[in-house]
């Protein structure tokens, strides 16, 4: 019934659907295809930059470009491609796994995903407003306050926005997994998927707000004349160094903790066998997140910062081997003596295992400080942390993006296609990365635009350009998969891998927008598989079937955001020719829209905030005949 | 399924051999192939590192195949139920304990290194002034250009680096305009030129190593610093202890600009007061100028840091500075005709420091203060100030 109707419905509606929403299963869709958006983009950057150094003195970029397509595909990769990206999965499953209807803050949720939607559009408007910013995602005091024009101050208001955004999202799960739990739903029974989400987003409470400060002592800077990182006026650009790998460092374990989550749940349901050592899952989980704020300034080994810094950072990062170590070998034992089925998410999981033991063990090498002397800002740094992130992160997006696209459209993305492109995907990967280990410990430095032919670089870099073409081929192959399954539109039924394990499996698919007709009882760790082995297969209710409470759609969210949006043009070109503004804008002609932009747009997005907070908004009950008549026809369909 | 594994592992295996015989890359700028002993020191802490790291690669690799193989579906068959194992003790003990091992292995070198390496006292007298009895060397690196000054012997030169051999070099490192780092892979690590304050350290180069590259090294910046940071390429010519005193004597004979000898460079002479002078000095004096000082130009290796050294190289270089360093503080600064451009450059390449023209004597009554030995004005007192926080 439901569905006949979503069929009916016009193109406007859907849109104004979607921008309404407050359910986490649609606001997960959001997030899929911005991220998938961005993560293409950031990708045509990448090949970008193979191009330009498949050959040397190439003049395929010029040097100021080059700086800004490196510094858009770093800062998009990691904000607005993997991070959302990961969202998207957080959003689709948590809920689901943990047995709740939706999150704790359904209107925060959309409001994340709007501020990261509106900052990330912001962001890369930059490429049609006078340049991208250009001082590398790090972007680094000094330089990026020399930067001329409005590259930097792109990069500082589109990451407040969308950092806001995220930190909101981390904020809701938090909330989210610990009150929402169903009856029986212990700690120590949630999924691994569930506990790297609640850790990966305590990690964002507390490593976004440095962030969030660093980015602010920038834009006024940039933008309102103080002088933080202005050296000559007594600022310290060291400061905006530390803020920012304080929360740059524990990043790296909130994009990476989900990851091992999606592939903790893959092996356990594809090897047909329980986790093993899922308590050392779970300690290490935790222990990766507390050591990840330890750990900052090995980024920072060669600033100077002394030897006795450098020797405790030094100690305390090559201590996090030891907890992704158990991590690593807990899931070879998981597999082992299991029973393999080569899916493509298993095959992405499978191998995730060796290559991302190679990152790992590179990043063990950086810990020995005086050995990093010679990798820091190298290639082999390059090297290294696409490893991490490409050999962990990514391969955990695409299994993930195969593994959970059921749950998501109930149809499922085609094999055969998905297994090209994982093997076109994973020998590029390391045709790409590997030899970038051995151009840095031959001295190449990592961001140049171009090297000097007779330094012996050329042969590597043009391996390394050939594996990039060959991950391109494979993403253009999952595109085409993505578009194929799309049109064919093939509806799959509950628990299409057959082997779930964990609650959200066993939901009727396409799930109901109320997820849970009657919330689950758990009774043990992967309750859907505790019911396939000792009860009927079906989850037993933990309430008996009556009305239930759901929130209302809302576009406040957007229209939040897009005042923030707005506003932040305002500020941008608020300094433009103004004397106590910097060097690098206060030569451009002064706008003097500029401020009363900063207010319209500030004031819109406080009328929204006053909107939600004065005017009631109590939700609605959905009507226990509504669920009953659902119920009904999904026992007529399933005979 | 097995196939794909199997060839996986032999086109990487393929691919590691291939890496390891097309060598350790070039010794002039290769950290593979240290010049000297702190880059050695660095080297074999790699090497140790690596050892350790592809042990443990191993272990897991073997691991891991062996689970996959034998644990296929396609060999178990589709009713086998694989029996669910919570943990195992003593395994889960032996996963953790044997990394911690490993790890203090590796973290006990790093540590000692890192206190060895970091001790510059050496470079500075107990009143906090350079000590003259070491080498020690000011870096100010700018966009995208090096200056060295030699404080004890009150000599500047820029883009060519000149050190000893076989003795510690110190560096006093400072960035001028953005943060740049100071990076000479075949010697050893980097250090980064902070613009908040100056970073010590110390590289050695070794007299056979030098003999080795024709005595030279390449340097590079290491940080990002803007659109011409890829070209920010310096060189390093390690000379034997008695050339290296001799060739600063020669620059400390400089003592007014070398005149031109030809008519062209005559008029560039006039003409080069006129519009460079401001930022680019002829005598190897002036720390901290607008330009690189320009005494010894003729003798240098490269034009703008990376080209070959030659005149028409020069001359493009004068004509379009943004073409071939886009970002550079030179560009616009300056109105020349393509004739006195040609004339500048005239000029230039007759900036020789004649070898042997310095007195030996007269070098180290400058690193002495003129023989009392107390007090020296000539330095800055303000490096020497910064030098202890930058420690």
């Amino acid at each position: 019934m439901a569905q006949t109707s979503a069929q009916k419905k016009g193109v406007g509606s859907v849109i104004w659907e979607y921008l309404t929403t407050v359910d986490h299963k649609k606001i997960a869709i959001l997030y899929l295809i911005a991220g998938g958006f961005f993560f293409v983009l950031g990708g045509i950057e990448a090949m970008l930059i193979r191009i330009q150094l498949a050959v040397p003195n190439n003049d395929f970029l010029s040097a100021g470009l080059f700086n800004e397509v490196i510094t858009m595909h770093g800062t998009t990769m990691i904000f607005l491609a993997a991070m959302p990206l990961l969202f998207a999965f957080m959003n689709a499953t948590v809920p689901l796994q943990i047995g709740a209807r939706d999150v704790a803050f359904p209107f925060l949720n959309s409001l994340g995903v709007w501020l990261f939607i509106f900052g990330g559009i912001f962001l890369n408007l930059s490429w049609f407003m006078g340049g991208a910013p250009d001082a590398g995602w790090t972007s680094y005091a000094s330089l990026s306050i020399a930067s001329p024009g409005h590259g930097i101050d792109f990069y500082a208001l589109g990451l407040q926005i969308s950092g806001a955004g995220t930190l909101i999202s981390g904020i809701n799960f938090v909330t989210t997994i610990i009150t929402m739990r169903a009856p029986g739903m212990t700690y120590m029974r949630m999924p691994l998927m569930t506990w790297t989400t609640l850790v990966a987003s305590v990690l964002i409470v507390f490593a976004f707000p440095p962030l969030t400060i660093g980015i602010f002592l920038l834009m006024f800077d940039r933008m309102f004349g103080s002088n933080f990182f202005l050296v000559e006026a007594g600022g310290n650009t060291i400061i905006w160094e530390h803020l920012f790998w304080i929360f740059g460092h524990p990043e790296v374990y909130i994009l990476i903790l989900p990851a091992f989550g999606i592939f903790s749940e893959i092996f356990a349901t594809f090897a047909r066998k329980r986790l093993f050592g899922y308590s050392a899952m779970v300690f290490a989980t935790v222990l990766i997140g507390f050591y990840g704020f330890m750990v900052w300034a090995h980024h920072m080994f060669t600033v100077g910062l002394g030897p006795v810094a450098n020797a405790i950072f030094a100690v305390a990062t090559m201590a996090i081997a030891v907890p992704t170590g158990i991590k690593i070998f807990n899931w070879i034992a998981t597999i082992w003596g299991g029973s393999i089925e080569f899916t493509t998410p298993m095959l992405y999981a499978l191998a995730f295992i060796p290559s991302f033991t190679m990152g790992g063990v590179t990043g063990i090498m950086q810990a020995a400080a005086p050995a990093d002397y010679q990798y820091h800002d190298s290639y082999f740094i390059v090297a290294h942390f696409h490893y991490v992130i490409v050999g962990g992160v990514v391969f955990a997006l695409l299994a993930g993006l195969h593994y959970y696209w059921p749950l998501m459209f109930a149809t499922m993305l085609n094999e055969k296609l998905g297994k090209i492109t994982f093997w076109l995907f994973f020998f590029g990967f390391h045709l790409t990365f590997l030899i970038q280990h051995f151009l840095g410990l031959w001295g190449m430095p990592r961001r140049v635009f171009t090297y000097l032919d007779g330094q012996g670089y050329n042969a590597a870099n043009m391996i390394s350009t050939a594996g990039a073409f060959l991950m391109a081929v494979a993403v253009i192959v999952l595109v085409v998969n993505i578009i194929m399954t799309i049109a064919k539109n093939e509806r799959v039924g509950m628990d299409p891998w057959g082997d779930g394990r964990t609650l959200e499996w066993s939901l009727p698919l396409p799930v109901p927008y109320y997820n849970f007709a009657q919330i689950p009882l758990i009774r043990g760790l992967d309750p859907y598989w505790v019911e396939k082995k000792e009860g009927n297969g079906k989850m037993l209710p933990s309430e008996s079937l009556t009305d239930f409470h759901m929130p209302n759609n809302s576009i406040l969210p957007v229209v939040m955001s897009l005042g923030l949006f707005i506003a932040a043009f305002g500020a941008m070109f608020f300094p433009d020719g103004k004397d106590w503004a910097i060097d690098a804008v206060s030569g451009l002609d002064p706008k003097p829209w500029a401020l009363p932009v900063l207010i319209i747009g500030l004031g819109t997005t406080f009328v929204a905030m006053g909107i939600r907070s004065w005017k009631d908004d109590l939700g609605y009950y959905v009507k226990k005949e509504e669920v009953e008549k659902d119920l009904e026809e999904l026992e007529r369909g399933g005979k | 399924m097995k196939n794909h594994w199997m060839k996986a592992r032999w086109i990487g295996l393929i691919t590691v051999l291939m890496v390891f015989l097309s060598g350790c890359g070039k010794n002039h700028l290769s950290t593979l192939r240290p010049a000297g002993e702190v880059g050695q020191e660095q080297f074999n802490l790699m090497i140790l590192s690596i050892i350790i790291m592809l042990f443990v690669v191993a272990v897991v690799t073997i691991l891991f195949t062996l689970a996959v193989v034998r644990n296929r579906r396609s060999k178990r068959g589709e009713d086998f139920q694989p029996k669910d194992v919570a943990s195992n003790h003593t395994l889960e003990v032996i996963w953790t304990a044997v990394p911690i091992v490993l790890l203090i292995i590796l973290a006990v070198p790093t540590v000692y290194l890192v206190f060895k390496q970091a001790d510059t006292s050496a470079s500075v007298t107990e009143d906090g002034e350079v000590n003259p009895e070491e080498t020690v060397i000011n870096v100010r690196a700018y966009q995208y250009w090096w200056e060295f000054e030699y404080p004890a012997e009150g000599v500047v030169t820029s883009q060519d680096l000149v050190v000893p051999t076989d003795t510690r070099v110190y560096f006093n490192l400072l960035g001028a305009d953005v943060k740049h780092s100071f990076w000479i892979p075949a010697a050893g690590g980097k250090m980064d030129t902070n613009i908040d304050g100056i970073n010590s350290f110390y590289l050695i180069f070794d007299e056979d190593a030098a003999e080795e590259t024709d005595r030279l090294f390449y340097g590079k910046c290491a940080e990002l610093c803007g659109p011409s940071h890829a070209l920010m390429d310096f060189k390093v010519t390690a000379l034997a202890e008695e050339d290296y005193d001799q060739w600063l004597a020669d620059m400390q004979a400089i003592e007014e600009p070398v005149q031109a000898s030809s008519e062209d460079a005559q008029a560039g002479q006039e003409i080069f007061a006129d519009s460079c002078m401001g930022c680019h000095a002829t005598t190897s004096t002036g720390a901290g100028a607008m330009g690189p000082n320009l005494t010894n130009f003729a003798d240098r290796e490269l034009i703008a840091g990376y080209l070959e050294h030659n005149e028409e190289n020069l001359q493009e270089w004068i004509r379009d500075p943004e073409t071939l360093k886009p970002g550079n503080k030179m560009t616009g600064t300056y109105d020349l005709t393509d004739e006195e451009i040609e004339l500048v450059s005239a000029y230039l390449m007759e900036l020789s420091v004649e070898e042997g023209s310095g007195d030996l004597e007269a070098l180290e009554e400058s690193r002495h203060g003129g023989g009392d030995g107390e007090s020296e004005d000539e330095e800055s007192p303000e490096d020497d100030e910064d030098e202890e926080e930058g420690n």
